[in-house]
């Protein structure tokens, strides 16, 4: 059995210890919050009529915060263009992925995209939304990858880097006309502010799934023209 | 002590084991997962917290900061295995230089 924790010093015994001070002090901080209380849910419950959905968790992620939401979009194609900037897709394996796998792949991915469609759609009213929808469309790509798909070489350049930014870039521009328009960024118009939504949702979902499923590729694919 | 604070502290003991072998370890590999298992220690502690409402529904903004913190956790922990796998193509090993402090 290889050796986990190194020998054993009196550092060690006073890491111990500090840390479990650390766990003490964070219990006790935990413990002595407030029992019952509302926090923020009073406000979410008066202002849903104006968001445009009737999922608490959509409208506070898409339009009450939708700043954490586009920032985080952001988030995502930065991890990706380090991950790109790193390294390339390592060389390809010519492993046969095995019959049971190769057909459970072609089941499931179909039922997967339209799971995420589903999930894009319900979140308006009940749990689901852009990051569910996202990340089961993500686990369809991770999926073909396991089996030895990879994106062919016409589209692993610009048309993968659109459909990467288009969640982001929709976000940003139904921001920018916005403001273009007089109101605040993301302060979307009650009457438009469903179709808004699904349509940064619809953009985000197929975004974070590619971005997704680029992550898991691990690398920059191959480009045709820089054969 | 109700089991929304139960559920808090278990969040509160996962992150300190997380910061333990995240201290601890030399591997790489090992550290990565001890952030995700802090990490997971600090959604725990969000999600319970926010079941503390009187009503049966729960306060929804600590729900949506754990969806986003999930996918930002998801391409942070992608965004450091390809570094660590870039360490290893680079020095061969995917471990830090040990240092004994005496």
């Amino acid at each position: 059995m290889t050796r986990v924790v190194e020998k054993q010093t009196p550092f060690h015994w006073l890491l111990v210890a500090l840390l479990s001070v650390l766990a003490v002090g964070l219990g006790y901080a935990v413990l002595s919050l407030p029992g019952q209380t509302p926090g923020l849910s009073d406000f979410v419950t008066e202002n849903i009529e104006t968001s445009g959905v009737s999922n608490p968790v959509t409208a506070v992620l898409l339009n009450f915060r939708g700043y954490d939401t586009l920032l985080e979009m952001g988030v995502l194609l930065l991890a990706l263009l380090g991950v790109w900037s790193l390294s390339r897709v390592p060389e390809q394996s010519e492993a046969s992925p095995g019959p049971v796998l190769d057909m459970l792949s072609r089941l499931l991915v179909p039922l997967l995209i339209l799971v995420a469609g589903y999930l894009l759609w319900v979140g308006a009213r009940a749990p689901g939304g852009a990051f569910q929808a996202g990340a089961v469309l993500g686990a369809a790509g991770v999926l073909l990858l396991l089996v030895g798909w990879r994106p062919d070489a016409r589209l692993s350049g610009l048309p993968l880097r659109i459909t990467l930014v288009m969640g982001l870039g929709t976000f940003v521009t139904v921001g920018m006309v916005l403001i273009l328009v007089g109101r605040r960024l993301l302060e979307y118009p009650p009457p438009f502010a469903a179709a808004l939504m699904l349509l940064i949702e619809a953009a985000a979902t197929l975004s974070i799934g590619i971005t997704l499923a680029a992550l898991f590729m691990g690398g920059r694919p191959a480009e045709r023209s820089q054969q | 002590m109700n089991h929304v604070f139960l559920y808090a502290l278990v969040g509160v003991g996962l992150f300190t084991l997380g910061l333990y072998t995240l201290i601890v370890c030399a591997h790489l590999l090992r550290k990565i997962l001890a952030i995700n298992v802090m990490g997971s220690g600090v959604f725990l502690v969000l999600v319970a917290l926010g079941g503390r409402t009187p009503g049966a529904i729960p306060d929804p903004v600590p729900h949506a900061m754990v969806i986003t913190g999930i996918v930002v956790a998801v391409s942070a922990t992608a965004l450091a295995l390809a570094l660590m796998l870039r360490v290893r193509a680079e020095t061969g090993r995917a471990r830090l230089p040990e240092e004994r402090l005496e």
